[in-house]
């Protein structure tokens, strides 16, 4: 779950980490323009959307003097970024900078471990930074069991070369950030640009939070606190028609999983699942140079029914020229329902299972029962000794074949 | 239409408005339900729903309730003595 740059600020506010002067959300020019007054000073206006590209859609502008606040805050609140519409405008102090860092806590998938990461080059992306200056990136791994202590955040500043006041005062905010992590089962906490300001302070000028979607529950007390509402989804772009379509299939029979649809633009179909099965299955079927069209995840036993709107769902979409109906080994989903549902998918279509279905690999409960329908509309299927990643390999080789 | 499960019901039992309970009660996808005169009546659009639980054949005589698989050997089943 991701927040909002205000929102995150708020959260970093309470564990003592500088914020520009002012920095509150305006819904109205007026608003902006109060705050603007506070300030007593030049403002920076700020769009509050969950996607990037905001300084490059008129989303981030400066302004002199109150007045000048609201106009900006009046163009900003009429914008539609990437088709997000500004939720307020931030308006803050424009602090006059004298070097900008990045710090950043996140997971490391490879480690299973949160990494901390600095750098004395901020305000542009770490990804860069890491691969056109190395030397100017640090990276420390941490415990989850153990308390997050301060001499962590100073030994891993102080390797870029930082000392004295800029190390006391920076050590103090990657710790304090990496508590923050922590405390709220976040899956990303970062401060890019951290400035230091002329006068010596640091503050931080933007920060992206996300929060792991199932700690919603645990952190219900932190996310009322910033005004969030735990059942509020958030996602980077708004759902398509298409998706839309496969939420409501869903949601129209209690039976199962046959849903959580997300589109894309590729020409391959994909019927996939068993949790960590269906995103290793995506990638495989990229890896093998496949395009798939959507991902769409199936399990806990739809019903027929569900499986068949489904699978013509997918149908319909322009440029789906077959699917694949693949998973890990399951017990909780029967293969021969599941495999009723796409042939009847199929068939209502107007089209040949044989020649629609690129490949079906679904192992488990009531298979043999499952492979008898296949057989009897000529489906390719295999069984468990076929590898997901081989079964992807077949579905992107028919793809080929046309 | 149904294309892979058919469910062939006695006619005797399907007026037997006492047992058309009992079978629209153990279906776990609905495929019985009553009509007319509590007279039991198949649903067809939930035919291909049937996960092949046998509870139908179950609470019924021998015989008397057949569930046909549309696919593969054309199996029958059907509760015998």
């Amino acid at each position: 779950m991701r927040f909002y740059e205000f929102e995150a600020k708020q959260l970093f506010s309470k564990y003592g980490i500088p914020l520009p002067a002012g920095s509150r959300v305006a819904h109205s020019p007026e608003e902006a323009a109060t705050i603007a007054e506070e300030i007593g000073g030049p403002v920076v206006l700020k769009a509050q959307v969950l996607t990037g590209g905001r300084m490059k859609a008129g989303g981030v502008l400066f302004a002199d003097t109150p007045s000048e606040a609201a106009h900006a805050a009046e163009k900003i609140l009429g914008l539609v970024i990437k088709g997000h519409v500004p939720r307020g405008v931030l308006v803050e102090a424009r602090a006059p900078v004298e070097q900008e860092y990045y710090l950043g806590v996140t997971w490391d998938g490879f480690a299973r471990l949160p990494v901390m990461v600095f750098s004395d080059m901020g305000g542009i992306d770490v990804e860069e930074v890491a691969e056109k200056h190395p030397e100017h990136i640090a990276k420390r791994h941490f415990s989850t069991i153990y308390p997050f202590s301060d001499y962590m955040a100073k030994e891993l500043i102080a390797s870029l070369g930082v000392s004295g006041t800029n190390l006391l005062r920076l050590t103090h905010i990657a710790a304090q950030l990496a508590r923050a992590f922590r405390n709220h089962s976040l899956t990303l906490a970062e401060i890019n640009p951290l400035a230091r300001l002329k006068d010596g302070r640091f503050v931080c000028l933007d920060g992206h939070v996300d929060l792991e979607d199932d700690a919603r529950e645990s952190q219900r007390q932190i996310l009322q606190e910033l005004g969030i509402d735990p059942a509020e989804k958030r996602q980077a772009r708004p759902p398509t028609e298409f998706e839309i379509r496969g939420a409501e299939i869903d949601a129209s029979d209690p039976r199962g999983v046959a849903g959580n649809v997300v589109e894309f633009d590729g020409d391959l179909g994909l019927i996939i699942g068993a949790g960590g099965g269906s995103l290793t299955l995506f990638d495989a079927i990229r890896k093998h140079g496949g395009r798939p069209a959507n991902y769409c995840e199936i399990g806990g036993n739809p019903s027929v029914a569900k499986t068949c709107a489904l699978t013509k769902l997918i149908l319909s979409k322009p440029g789906v020229k077959k699917i694949a109906v693949m998973m890990n080994v399951v017990s909780n989903t029967r293969v021969d329902l599941v495999a009723r549902g796409v042939i009847k998918g199929v068939l209502e279509c107007g089209y040949k299972p044989s020649e629609k279905i690129a490949i079906f690999r679904i192992p488990g409960s009531w298979e043999s029962e499952g492979f008898k329908i296949l057989k009897d509309y000529g489906v390719d299927y295999c069984d468990r000794t076929v590898s997901m990643y081989e079964a992807a390999g077949r579905a992107v080789a028919k793809m080929r074949e046309g | 239409m149904a294309l892979f499960i058919d469910v062939e019901v006695d006619p005797k039992v399907a007026a037997d408005s006492e047992l058309a309970r009992k079978l629209v009660e153990v279906c776990p996808v609905n495929i019985f339900a009553l009509g007319k005169q509590d007279k039991l009546e198949v649903v067809e659009k939930n035919l291909d729903e049937c996960t092949l639980c046998e509870l139908c054949l179950a609470v019924a005589a021998p015989g008397s309730v057949k569930v046909k698989k549309l696919y593969g050997e054309r199996e029958v089943l059907v509760r015998r003595e």
